[in-house]
């Protein structure tokens, strides 16, 4: 059984003179302990995706249809009194910043203790022991004495292993990482990676890694969702999909990869911009910015279909594979 | 020299002596003076029974033949009544104590529950959103278009009807604190909608959330201790707004009774003979008051200026 299972989700924004979609029939599954990444621009719906699974939209965004399964219970429009026994318990969620994420006006200590309280029926003193024993899992120098600071006395990558431990407090089966480490050094990026990495290995939790960074889904997940305008465009293999892009948008973003132009030559940028929510094309979404986009791909929506090991939508894939290969050959 | 040796670990209270606040405070003599003031007249008042002379509350303690000696520096005093006294022959500085002790009760007091209230009705407002915060604000809008004196007015005037004299006048101080708490509830109730408006947008809310914590618990404990600069800043204001306003309350004769009189109560008993040359009666009171509610609101001035963070030079 797969820890999570989505099929078919759609979030809708009521805005004040229309109704736009921001997830347009999303559908993927997470086994038990298995690391999924979620890429694609600012604006394809990645976070949505996250708070639509914690059930944590916000006005005026709605699940409209579609189903989550979440170790077999069904939790789409579960309420929010059950749903509350879930979030931070069972499925955890690390944020971007880790500047911001804390509350300022609480110690360490007090804002671990109440998470614990808040889920189960602990003293103080044991609860102590156990957010001692968490901050000592992700590697924080005498956590006994971090409990009496406030986040404003910690370093950058010292409260982002705090959030780690904190969202690791309850054990939970799922975290859902929305880019984890966008705010920090780069050195401290990797090492924050690496921590997550290991947690999820060793204590078997199934990690949800969002971000806009190909490098880090490389080196973290399995399997990878490439998203574009609230929809799925392409999932497979994360080795797979990066080795082998067969959309062009996926192919778009990594030749956009600094690493893939010589040095002193301009980067191969995707031209046009994602489209906003409000005026998504007809036909394929991408068709605006797609240098292979055809008649057909203007007016009618590409299914998803099952091309070299991986899921796409794209019309032209066929194509598209036989030119480049021709390319290649010549 | 004990104290040169550093210890160290800092205390309690050596952390607060070195905050940016404490500093800011040393630095502002303005504030210094306002803040010493305002404890000498708090710790006055509060310690009344132990300092005044005569218990203005006992009536036998009280000669009518005693009434209206002037100020011991005035030719005609009496040396044993420091301040003079009052047209009842009550010691007016034993008077003043009494009175300016039920003044700042009244204020703290009717604050407090203006804070209850409005902090209540903010954080909901602000928090829950929509419908709920469009009926709440605009009840406040309603209540805020009625001015403070003249609800209070109707409201202490009904009561006066219908309870009567006898026992109005045995209760006032708790009706003055609910008329003068509920009246201005909407002050609050702005200033932490505003306030949790800004801070429920921020990503510890939704770290909250995501961590499983109730709407209750996140309000509370969350959003609350973080709104709480413009709060303190607003207490101030509203403590010496609602001194000025139980005075004026008490002087128009719908507050505290002439037997038990408070700042106000006892300026208006004193202007009917202010013309008669009694002048002592309404202007050391007066004075009181004054001084009072200015050290207040300098202090909110102060306040206000070290927790903006707008002026904020770090």
């Amino acid at each position: 059984m797969s820890l999570l299972s989505v099929r078919d989700l759609t979030v809708k924004f009521a805005m004040r003179d229309q109704t736009v979609t921001a997830l347009d029939q999303i559908s993927f599954d997470l086994g038990k302990g298995e690391r999924l990444g979620i890429v694609g621009e600012s604006g394809a719906g990645k976070s949505i995706t996250g708070f639509s699974l914690m059930n944590l939209l916000s006005r005026p965004g709605f699940i409209d249809s579609g189903s989550i399964q979440f170790e077999g219970e069904e939790i789409a429009g579960l309420p929010d009194r059950k749903m509350r026994s879930i979030r931070g318990n069972r499925m955890a969620m690390i944020f971007q910043d880790p500047m911001v994420t804390l509350n300022p006006v609480l110690t360490i200590g007090q804002q671990m203790v109440e998470t614990l309280q808040a889920h189960r029926r602990l003293s103080r003193a044991d609860a102590e022991q156990i957010a001692i024993m968490k901050l000592r899992e992700v590697y924080i120098p005498s956590p006994e004495e971090r409990l009496a600071q406030y986040p404003h006395e910690l370093s950058g990558g010292m409260r982002q292993r705090i959030i780690i431990a904190m969202a690791l407090l309850l054990e939970p089966q799922l975290i859902i990482a929305d880019e984890p480490t966008t705010a920090l050094d780069v050195t401290i990026q990797a090492d924050i990676m690496e921590l997550l990495l290991e947690l999820c290995t060793s204590n078997m939790v199934g990690l949800i890694l969002i971000t806009h960074d190909l490098g880090v889904v490389s080196q973290m997940t399995e399997r990878t969702l490439v998203m574009y305008a609230g929809r799925i465009i392409e999932a497979g293999k994360t080795r797979e999909i990066i080795n082998d892009p067969q959309h062009p948008y996926t192919q778009g973003l990594i030749n956009a990869l600094p690493q893939q132009t010589l040095p002193g030559h301009r980067l191969k940028q995707i031209p046009g911009n994602m489209p906003g929510l409000a005026a998504i094309p007809t036909g394929c979404a991408f068709n605006p910015r797609c240098p292979y986009a055809v008649d057909h791909c203007r007016s009618t929506r590409p299914e998803t279909v099952s091309y070299a090991s991986v899921e796409v939508a794209c019309h032209e894939v066929n194509r598209l594979h036989n030119t480049v290969l021709e390319d290649e050959s010549a | 020299m004990s104290s040169m040796v550093d210890t160290g670990e800092p205390t309690r209270l050596q952390r607060i002596w070195q905050s940016n606040m404490a500093y800011s405070f040393r630095r502002n003599p303005v504030a210094v003076v306002s803040l010493v003031i305002f404890l000498i007249i708090a710790v006055m008042s509060l310690l009344a029974p132990v300092i005044a002379p005569f218990d203005p509350y006992d009536p036998a303690s009280i000669d009518i033949m005693n009434s209206e000696y002037p100020p011991a520096w005035v030719e005609g005093s009496e040396p044993e009544f420091i301040l003079g006294t009052d047209d009842q022959g009550r010691d007016l500085w034993s008077t003043i104590l009494y009175g300016t002790r039920l003044s700042l009760i009244i204020g703290l007091c009717a604050v407090g529950l203006q804070a209850f209230l409005g902090i209540s009705i903010g954080l909901i407002a602000g928090y829950i959103g929509g419908r709920l915060d469009n009926i709440l604000m605009r009840l406040a809008d309603i209540q805020l278009s009625f001015s403070t004196l003249m609800v209070a007015i109707i409201f202490l005037a009904v009561t006066q009807a219908m309870f009567g004299s006898e026992t109005f006048n045995q209760y006032a101080i708790f009706f003055l604190i609910a008329v003068i708490g509920v009246a201005e509830w909407p002050q609050y109730a702005r200033t932490v909608r505003a306030t949790v408006l800004a801070e429920k947008r921020k990503e510890y809310v939704d770290s909250a959330r995501v961590l499983g914590f109730g709407a209750g618990r996140i309000m509370v404990r969350h959003i609350l201790p973080n709104s709480l600069s413009p709060i303190f800043v607003i207490s101030t204001v509203q403590v010496a707004n609602a001194i000025i306003s139980e005075a004026s309350l008490s002087f128009l004769g719908l507050g505290m009774p002439p037997s038990q009189p408070s700042l106000g109560s006892l300026i208006s008993s004193g202007f009917d003979y202010i013309f008669s040359g009694s002048w002592w009666i309404t202007a050391i009171p007066g004075v009181v008051l004054v001084v009072l509610v200015l050290v207040i609101n300098l202090l909110g001035d102060w306040m206000r200026d070290v927790l903006n963070p707008k002026l904020y030079k770090g």
